[in-house]
């Protein structure tokens, strides 16, 4: 297990508003969706309330995402000056490109810190730090 | 040597407003977008064009953020500033010194519903109300001091005992308000005009200050673009020029609090910021066709004609008498959409107006409206505009 | 998008005419001031703030009532009226702040002088005050509560979760990824750290005076973070600079040597986040840094060869190597090797850079005391002088909305 919880100390929760809501909401189900703007055909990350290449409003949609992308960056905590003390150390957070082009960071559940490496082909999985939040994490793919 | 100057050197060229309400059923985020890219379109400009964001510091929505959902390539300018419009006179600086092509100001806040961006993190807000300015509070919330409301109530018993004022006596100021929001469809809380009895009945929110004299929190978002004088008259509305813009604050300043200065039945931010606006302008205050001045609390536009010089200490009151010199064909008709009380509490709503009024499209239009003034802050750091034909 | 950073094609043609400027050297800094630096100042910001613009505005051989303007940056725990008051500013015209953090330092300063190039106030006020190190912490987590409530931080919810979540965390997704590109090694890039420290030492108001450090000392020091080290980063500090910005006819009756201000430049380029824009196509690179540099260029009409001395924004030593490639001091990739050995970036050097020690290893103040660094180089009052310096630039925090200015005797 590479991705463990100290008990009793609150893991911090997303933030959830009107525009983000149908992301978290997917992942509460255990799915991963991203927002599109169906005109463009392009994938935004953050979501926003309007496309910014032809600004309409309407367009934006969340479409299913296979959550398929490769490490495009990564950070390892081995030292609790700078960890946040509800993670075990040492954890890594992994960026990753997916496959539509926009870049997420998360925790790796699988992969030993050591191991991680750029390039690195990653899928979208779900875990419970606490029974109230389902986040969604990372974790290998074959290739 | 050049002369160094903001007079007649950038103008306001656009404008939108989304429908204010008690629950806009949105993010601020999602307002912000719609208002920057409305008032963009209507300049006749194209947000590639804009370079400059400017807005309040308590305005949740960052300009990063709206960059990106409106598509802004680069932001070469971007301020922030405390309290009413002030952060106008910062994007007419950058203009004004060449710095800036075109910058947006705007303003988004679900101030009635409260959602809020990052409304979620109470624990932040703890540890933000631990600012060395809210410390001053402990000398008020403990007694129940609590709201804006109260403070402005305070201020105002002081005023109308110190000019010897009756409180039914400003009944003028929100009635006014009424008649002119009744003709304005967007100022949703008037359909009809508030009569002299309606205001008696009107409940006290804190005496002396009545429900109708205190302007309604509101969800809502606006947004201007202000662009050089020269660039101005290609675009497609006739420019509102920017005369002047001005701030003002004092020292023993506070936010609506001002309670240790010796005279505290007055607001000198305004004073100091009206003489420098007039100043800089060159005008005097009979050129002034049409006034949006803060009407938040109504009390406070009563003190704000006097500070700003239409008339003298504690003869605010009976300015507004009978509503006479403040309506339509009055001297000074004042807050001609119906004001914050009648549009509802959103700074820059003012600012919107007087370009109205001078661009000749106003629900209450003035003749020959060539000289707006509008003023915000009252209570504390004041800002205002000349704008002018 | 940023299709000009990557094809190295600034949109000078977009710009306003550089004849329309009106900050370009008609405008200067007067007058400087700080307290002390330290770790635990046992003072609050307001007091140290007080202390820093009063000895600034002293230094400008001015008085409060002389002073109309003020600019600082958000996320100040000095509320402005109660400065106001405490100091005795009598009239004051023009206030303003720059969010953005640490981007925003040079940007308070074009601010100030875009008011005092257009008559809306004489003398500005630019400062910054915090108490890093031993009360509100910035750089960790748990200061970072507080941005939570506002939209800039929307973001932080995909990261928090994660425990990812402080500056320096932020700031090595960065440097991993540049390495990686650059095929750099960790142990490769101490000589920003080793140098800037040589500087500290003849500096008495560093925090790191009196405590020397060789190329060893650097590789032994911990990760931190992985790949950034210990001795990659800035340390936490307690402290307040001021300075005075006017017009440059005012500044002719200054106490001290005028530096006049060439050019000031902001940019916040698309997909922009705060130490977090990992949605840009390229994330080993400054976007925002080389927006600025371009601008910076472009009106003064210098270029890199023509700055005498850098003071760059570096709470992290990648920074600032990666900083003087999007500066145009050496190609993209080459910023080790130019740092190697240390010799051009040494007093003497090439390019002296943050000749107080930087904010690595004097103080960080949001970028303040290296405005006030290049000051004193134009002055010819450093600690480690350049010969002749005449031209400075002054970069704001990178990986964030940022600033920059062009400073000259």
């Amino acid at each position: 297990m590479t991705l463990e919880y100290v008990p009793g100390i609150p893991v911090l929760r997303p933030y959830v508003d009107p525009d983000n809501a149908p992301f978290w909401q997917a992942v509460d189900r255990h799915k991963f969706v991203l927002q599109r703007c169906a005109d463009c055909a392009i994938f935004f990350q953050p979501p926003r309330p309007m496309c910014p290449n032809c600004r309409s409003m309407d367009a934006l949609e969340w479409v299913p995402s296979s959550g398929h992308g490769k490490v495009y960056s990564y950070v390892t905590f081995t030292s609790d000056r700078m960890a946040y003390p509800a993670m075990k150390i040492p954890y890594s957070v992994v960026l990753v490109e997916l496959e539509e082009g926009v870049r997420l960071t998360a925790n790796i559940v699988d992969v030993e810190p050591e191991d991680v490496y750029i390039g690195m082909p990653v899928e979208v999985t779900f875990n419970n730090p606490t029974d109230d939040l389902t986040l969604y994490q990372f974790k290998s793919r074959a290739s | 040597m050049t002369t160094r100057t903001i007079k007649d050197k950038t103008a306001i060229v656009g404008i939108a407003v989304s429908e204010f309400s008690r629950d806009s059923a949105r993010t601020e985020y999602s307002l912000a977008a719609q208002v920057v890219k409305a008032a963009v379109d209507d300049a006749g400009l194209h947000l590639d064009d804009i370079d400059g964001l400017v807005k309040d510091i308590s305005d949740g929505i960052d300009p990063m953020y709206l960059q990106k959902a409106v598509g802004i390539d680069n932001i070469q300018y971007a301020s922030d500033s405390h309290w009413g419009t002030s952060a106008i006179l910062t994007g007419v600086t950058a203009v004004a010194a060449g710095i800036c092509n075109n910058v947006v100001y705007y303003r988004s806040a679900n101030g009635a519903s409260g959602q809020r961006a990052g409304n979620d993190f109470r624990a932040a807000k703890e540890m933000w109300d631990e600012s060395l300015d809210l410390l001053r509070y402990d000398f008020y919330s403990p007694f129940g001091l609590l709201t804006p409301q109260g403070l402005a109530a305070m201020v105002t018993r002081r005023y109308l005992h110190q000019y010897g004022i009756d409180a039914d006596e400003l009944a003028w100021i929100p009635i006014v308000a009424s008649e002119y929001a009744a003709r304005n469809p967007r100022a949703v809380f008037y359909d009809q005009p508030l009569t002299f009895d309606e205001f008696l009945e009107s409940p006290p929110i804190v005496d002396p200050l009545r429900d109708v004299d205190c302007a309604p929190d509101v969800d809502g978002a606006l947004a201007l673009v202000i662009t050089s004088a020269e660039r101005a008259p290609d675009l497609r509305h006739r420019p509102a020029i920017v005369m002047a813009a001005a701030q003002g604050t004092s020292t023993e300043g506070e936010l609506l609090s001002n309670f240790n200065r010796a005279d505290i039945a007055g607001l000198p931010e305004m004073r100091q910021m009206g003489d420098e606006l007039f100043r800089v302008a060159g005008v005097r205050r009979e050129d002034v066709n049409a006034a949006q001045l803060d009407d938040r609390f109504a009390s406070y536009v009563a003190m704000q004609l006097e500070e700003l010089g239409f008339c003298d200490r504690g003869a605010g009151a009976a300015f507004c008498a009978n509503g006479d010199r403040i309506r339509l064909h009055g001297d000074l008709p004042v807050n001609t959409g119906g004001g914050f009380l009648g549009e509802g509490f959103l700074y820059g709503a003012n600012v919107i107006e007087a370009v109205r009024q001078v661009w000749g499209t106003s629900s209450a239009q003035v003749d020959d409206a060539d000289l707006v003034l509008v003023a915000s802050g009252a209570g504390g750091p004041a800002d205002g505009l000349l704008l002018r034909r | 998008m940023l299709d000009e950073y990557r094809t190295k094609s600034y949109r000078h043609h977009l710009r306003p005419a550089v004849d329309a400027n009106l900050i370009k050297d008609e405008t200067a800094i007067v007058g400087i001031g700080q307290t002390e630096f330290s770790r635990n100042a046992q003072r609050d910001e307001l007091d140290l703030a007080c202390e820093a613009i009063k000895n600034a505005v002293a230094d400008a051989g001015l008085t409060m009532a002389d002073i109309d303007g003020l600019e600082t940056l958000t996320l100040d725990r000095v509320s402005m009226p109660t400065l106001v008051g405490s100091l005795g500013i009598p009239n004051l015209r023009f206030t303003s702040e720059v969010s953005f953090g640490g981007g925003g330092s040079c940007a308070t300063v074009m601010h100030a002088a875009a008011a005092v190039a257009t008559g809306v106030a004489n003398y500005v006020v630019c400062y910054r005050s915090l108490n890093e190190a031993s009360g509100h912490r910035y750089g960790r987590g748990d200061g970072y509560a507080e941005y939570m409530t506002q939209a800039p931080t929307l973001h932080y919810g995909y990261y928090f979760p994660y425990g990812f979540l402080t500056p320096l965390a932020w700031a090595s997704m960065y440097a991993r990824r540049w390495m990686h590109e650059y095929d750099i090694k960790p142990e490769d890039t101490g000589w920003y750290s080793v140098v800037l420290r040589e500087y500290a030492q003849r500096n008495p108001n560093a925090i790191f005076y009196g405590r020397p450090m060789t190329y060893q000392d650097y590789l032994d020091s911990p990760m931190i973070v992985e790949p950034l080290r210990l001795l990659d980063c800035c340390v936490d500090t307690d402290g307040a600079v001021a300075l005075v910005v006017t017009s440059a006819d005012r500044a002719k009756d200054a106490r001290q040597p005028p530096a006049y201000i060439m050019a000031a430049a902001q940019s916040a380029p698309i997909e922009t986040e705060i130490q977090t824009s990992y949605n840009r196509p390229i994330i080993s690179g400054l976007v925002e840094t080389w927006y600025v540099g371009q601008e910076l260029y472009r009106i003064s009409g210098l270029g890199p060869q023509d700055i005498d001395v850098a003071e760059l924004y570096d709470p992290f030593s990648f920074g600032g190597i990666i900083q003087l490639e999007e500066l145009g001091f050496c190609k993209r990739g080459e910023g080790v090797a130019f740092c190697e050995g240390g010799d051009r970036i040494r007093v003497d050097g090439e390019l002296p850079l943050n000749t107080a020690g930087g904010l690595l290893s004097e103080a960080y103040i949001h970028g303040f005391n290296l405005i006030t660094e290049a000051v004193r180089q134009l002055r010819g009052t450093a600690t480690s002088q350049v010969a002749d310096a005449e031209t400075a630039l002054v970069t704001a925090g990178p990986g964030l909305p940022t600033s920059g200015l062009i400073l000259r005797k």
